[in-house]
């Protein structure tokens, strides 16, 4: 069973959705019962910053999901459970972010249109399981205004050119995140969200 | 590098998919979501559904058009038509589209451009400006027209899609009423004025023949996205040829 967190932070369907097209069995839920009874979780999100960690903590999953992404469990960001996963974000004002990796989120520093909207494509950095069966150089589908700058080089998966070169996905032992939505980039996107609930 | 949209628009009456010709003869061409999965399997980038159901009726049947697609759909998808206030958007939303496109509702209102935007983000919110020329020469004006195109607004297409942009429009999507349905071309110094004046992504639609069309319309308008239904639709060319078309032209396209 794969617990997809529901915070309040956008549309959560489509997510649902594609996991269920690859087989998963997954539950939608804010209670952190699920999240710790689940085999994997899932954090997808698209809004604000501040706004996401006020709800994460409003509905106490802030402590659910370190303890249980410390005790092993598989844990997939996605956009905005990307961002969440860093120290810290400069999005309207200073806020505290999960810091589940070293680093900070911050605006795209391009001088192309933000927020970056379409297919873009990857560089892949290192291995990784999830990415079993997607060529180098794969498009994906984005929409966001800031990325990540981890702290760690080891922490990143892919790399990503919009005017400026930005890191794309991360990994760490069970933390995996995409700026990108998988669940909206076609049959590739599909690949990715297989290869994570198997 | 950030690739180039091709996005098939299919217009959707009580559930089946119409194309419209010059907005009054309409023929039947299928399933909605068997179409757009098909889409989806030949690389199209994203999807646009416009509802064009009787309005009395439409409130209901847009909303279920979203549900069902977010059921089998993968790729990004838009819907367009009826939404009349920030209620009627929220409902399509929360069905599982990704984005919404209002034309007449902004007109009309434009502060739910804004409600809208601060609400569910810039992102999600269309704004479609179906556009007239209105004084030709040198100086070209056109003029944003409403209700499928019955009416006009008096006012100037380049000036509502600065607004638009300013109250918080993620996109624009631009209909030329003078090229729609002629297969001869896209309105290319209409896109031109609109992709100068506003900083947010440009849908270029109405026009699209054949494929020398679309690769003009990027190059020499500077159009982020080809929306095109005919072409498509009637099997002239497959999006993958439109693709590798474009490709060879120099475009940056995502190839599948």
């Amino acid at each position: 069973m794969i617990a997809i967190i529901d915070y309040g932070m956008g549309n959560l369907r489509s997510v649902e959705k594609a996991l269920q097209k690859v087989g998963a069995e997954v539950v939608v839920s804010r209670d952190p019962d699920d999240v710790r009874r689940a085999d994997r979780i899932v954090l997808p999100g698209v809004g604000a910053f501040g706004d996401a960690m006020a709800n994460l903590e409003k509905r106490g999953l802030v402590e659910v999901i370190k303890s249980e992404v410390a005790a092993g469990k598989p844990f997939l960001g996605i956009c905005l459970g990307l961002d969440l996963l860093f120290e810290e974000s400069d999005e309207h004002g200073l806020h505290k972010g999960l810091g589940l990796l070293p680093g900070r989120v911050e605006l795209l520093p391009t001088e192309l249109k933000i927020p970056q909207i379409g297919w873009n494509q990857v560089s892949i950095r290192k291995e990784s399981a999830l990415l079993e069966g997607i060529p180098d150089g794969s498009s994906f589908y984005f929409v966001h205004s800031y990325a990540v700058v981890p702290r760690e080089e080891s922490d990143i998966l892919c790399l990503t050119d919009y005017g400026c070169s930005f890191v794309s996905a991360v990994e760490r032992g069970n933390i995996a995140a995409f700026q990108f939505h998988p669940e909206k980039s076609s049959s590739l996107g599909l690949n990715i969200l297989r290869n994570f609930s198997s | 590098m950030l690739t180039k949209r091709i996005i098939p628009c299919l217009d959707v009456r009580n559930g089946r998919v119409v194309k419209g010709i010059r907005f009054v003869n309409i023929r039947d061409a299928g399933d909605p979501v068997e179409m757009a999965s098909a889409y989806d399997r030949e690389g199209a980038d994203e999807l646009i559904f416009l509802d064009i159901t009787a309005s009395h009726e439409r409130r209901d049947t847009v909303v279920e058009l979203a549900r069902r697609c977010a059921e089998e759909l993968f790729i990004p998808f838009t819907i367009g038509g009826g939404m009349r206030d920030e209620s009627d958007i929220r409902k399509v939303l929360k069905a599982g589209a990704d984005k919404i496109a209002i034309n007449s509702a902004a007109l009309a209102n434009p502060d739910v451009i804004n409600r809208c935007s601060r609400r569910f983000g810039a992102q999600c919110i269309v704004v479609a400006i179906d556009a007239k020329m209105v004084s030709a020469g040198e100086e070209k004006q056109w003029e944003p027209f409403v209700h499928g195109g019955r009416t006009g607004t008096g006012r100037d297409a380049v000036e509502w899609a600065r607004e638009v942009v300013e109250r918080g429009a993620g996109e624009i999507m631009l209909t030329s009423m003078d090229t729609d349905g002629t297969q001869d071309g896209y309105d290319i110094d209409l896109t031109r004025a609109i992709t100068d004046a506003v900083n947010v992504p440009v849908i270029a639609s109405g026009g699209a023949g054949n494929l020398d069309h679309l690769v003009e319309v990027v190059k020499e308008a500077d159009a982020d996205a080809v929306l095109a239904a005919s072409i498509f639709h009637y099997g002239t060319y497959s999006i993958r040829e439109a693709k590798e078309y474009m490709a060879a032209a120099g475009i940056p396209m995502r190839l599948v």
